[in-house]
């Protein structure tokens, strides 16, 4: 099993989450989150002062492959973010040791 | 029978009271809304505390300062007591001003504006003022100063008898609450990150819409700010007074938008709350005697000052949040000086009359911040400027569940 976790525009969220839902995925966990990167923040102007506020804000979505699918999920996920502008964001794969559901207390993939 | 105009004069003035009053609600929105979150709390709790210490030392000394009476016609400064004495019988009624309110109706619509001017000030120096440091001078400034300078005017002193005009305050109650600011916001220093380097890094407010309520609050307690500055119900002169009110708040608006609009191609809500009360500040010296026209005019110059002196104090590093400096003592000034050009005055008595109020005021409440800085010292450390005022002095948040995550308490689930 592979935890992906997919850094996306907030504006990209609703596509992707549609997007994954059509190939059967409905089960993950996301955040607001705030990140420096390469693309050019928000620029604020308050009464007269120009500045630039640095960071960019993002959703960061975290959800548990089983192995055979892991190649579907990434591709729809990357697909659905994409826009081509700088900013569009990134998808990292990590190994999973176990997981235990807390309900049922069953092990790794029966507990997806 | 009580004489039915009597009744009707006492029954404005009181109604006007009221709406000063709520003023207070107006500054304490606008300022938290203009400021960061994390001083919240701090800001309410000085225009709560405010008011009050306002109300009772102008009944303990304020009152009598200000209204020393007629022994002191033309003179500087005149005192008629400790606390209030009700004149007996009718003399504290009826004929207490020739049937247009009572001595008690005089007291409490003048308390009103007495803790107005220091309210002014605790805009200014938000967000990087100790507490208490600041009520004393509250204290100072509303029992000594404001009504020292006061009674020049409104108490019969010498600048009445020069023939210095000022309706319903711009110079007597804004400019001297602006010179407080200036004065306080010269000895404190800009808040930590505003001025750098690399130019002006903006501290934006963080809720419009309360600073929008508090707008608009002001606004209509303006109506009984002016209105009750007749001091009577007479229909003409009070029915005027609502125009020019008005005509003068719209203008500011309009022309603030406009011009920082012009100047920075942005459409700054705060700065456009700051026009509709620069434009009320600027009509207020002179309501009563403005035509129409003459309104419009002087609250369009209001509002077009508006954006330039907010820049210009942020060039001179003199750190103000809520542009309470603007609104107060740049268009006060502008409308006791068009009192002069568009009203009832002469602009050389009105010259000497902000001139002296001014050095006055500026040199008392400088005085008093820079005894407070060399002694407790006015500011608060670096530590409580990034944490915020409210946790670290009122050890309470203004949002508790968001701020402090109590996430079990706030969201629901299934």
């Amino acid at each position: 099993m592979k935890k992906v976790e997919a850094i996306v525009r907030s504006s990209k969220f609703d596509a992707v989450k549609n997007e994954l839902s059509k190939i059967g995925i409905n089960f993950f966990t996301f955040f607001e989150v705030k990140g420096y990167g390469r693309q050019a923040s928000e620029h604020v102007v308050y009464r007269g002062a120009e500045y630039d506020i640095g960071y960019i804000a993002r959703i960061k979505i975290e959800l548990i492959a089983e192995d055979t699918q892991l190649k579907r999920i990434c591709d729809t996920i990357k697909n659905a973010a994409y826009t081509g502008e700088i900013g569009d964001g990134k998808i990292f794969i990590t190994h999973i040791d176990e997981i235990i559901s807390i309900r049922t207390g069953n092990i790794n993939e029966s507990a997806l | 029978m009580t004489n039915p105009a009597f009744i009707t004069n006492n029954l404005w003035i009181l109604i006007s009271t009221m709406m000063v009053f709520i003023m207070h609600l107006g500054f304490a929105t606008l300022e938290a809304g203009l400021a960061q979150q994390k001083n919240t709390v701090n800001i309410l709790f000085k225009n709560v505390i405010i008011v009050c210490i306002g109300i009772l030392c102008y009944y303990a000394v304020g009152f009598n300062l200000m209204y020393p009476g007629a022994d002191f016609a033309g003179k500087y400064f005149g005192f008629g007591g400790f606390g209030l004495s009700l004149p007996e019988g009718a003399a504290g009624l009826e004929e207490y001003a020739s049937g247009k309110y009572t001595y008690y109706t005089d007291f409490i619509f003048q308390a009103m504006f007495a803790a107005t001017c220091a309210t002014i000030v605790s805009g200014a120096v938000a967000e990087r003022i100790k507490l208490l440091p600041f009520l004393v001078f509250v204290l100072l400034f509303v029992t000594i100063s404001y009504p020292i300078t006061g009674m020049w005017k409104w108490g019969g002193g010498w600048l009445h008898e020069l023939g210095f005009v000022d309706f319903a305050g711009s110079t007597l109650v804004h400019s001297v609450g602006g010179w407080g600011a200036l004065a306080g916001i010269m000895i404190l220093g800009a808040r930590k990150g505003k001025y750098t380097e690399k130019g002006i890094r903006p501290i934006p407010g963080h809720n419009m819409p309360l600073a929008t309520i508090g707008a608009f609050l002001l606004w209509f307690g303006w109506f009984g700010f002016n209105g009750g500055s007749v001091l009577s119900a007479d229909p003409g002169a009070v029915s005027l007074v609502f125009v020019t009110t008005c005509l003068g708040a719209a203008s500011g608006a309009l022309a603030t938008f406009v011009v920082s609009y012009l100047k920075f191609k942005s459409l700054d809500h705060s700065m456009v709350l700051n026009g509709i009360l620069g434009g009320l500040v600027s009509i207020t010296a002179g309501a009563d005697g403005f035509t129409p026209g003459g309104a419009i005019i002087v609250g369009l110059i209001a509002g077009a000052l508006v954006p330039f002196s907010v820049v210009l104090f942020d060039k001179l590093k003199l750190d103000d949040p809520v542009g309470a400096t603007t609104v107060h003592l740049v268009c006060g000034i502008w409308g006791t000086l068009a009192v002069g050009i568009f009203g009832t005055g002469n602009l050389v008595s009105q010259l000497i009359g902000i001139g002296a109020i001014g050095v006055f005021t500026f040199a008392f409440a400088y005085f008093i911040f820079f005894i407070i800085n060399k002694t407790v010292g006015l500011r608060v450390n670096e530590d409580m400027e990034s944490k915020g005022l409210d946790v670290t002095e009122h050890e309470m948040s203004a949002y508790q569940n968001v701020e402090r995550g109590n996430f079990a308490l706030m969201t629901s689930d299934l």
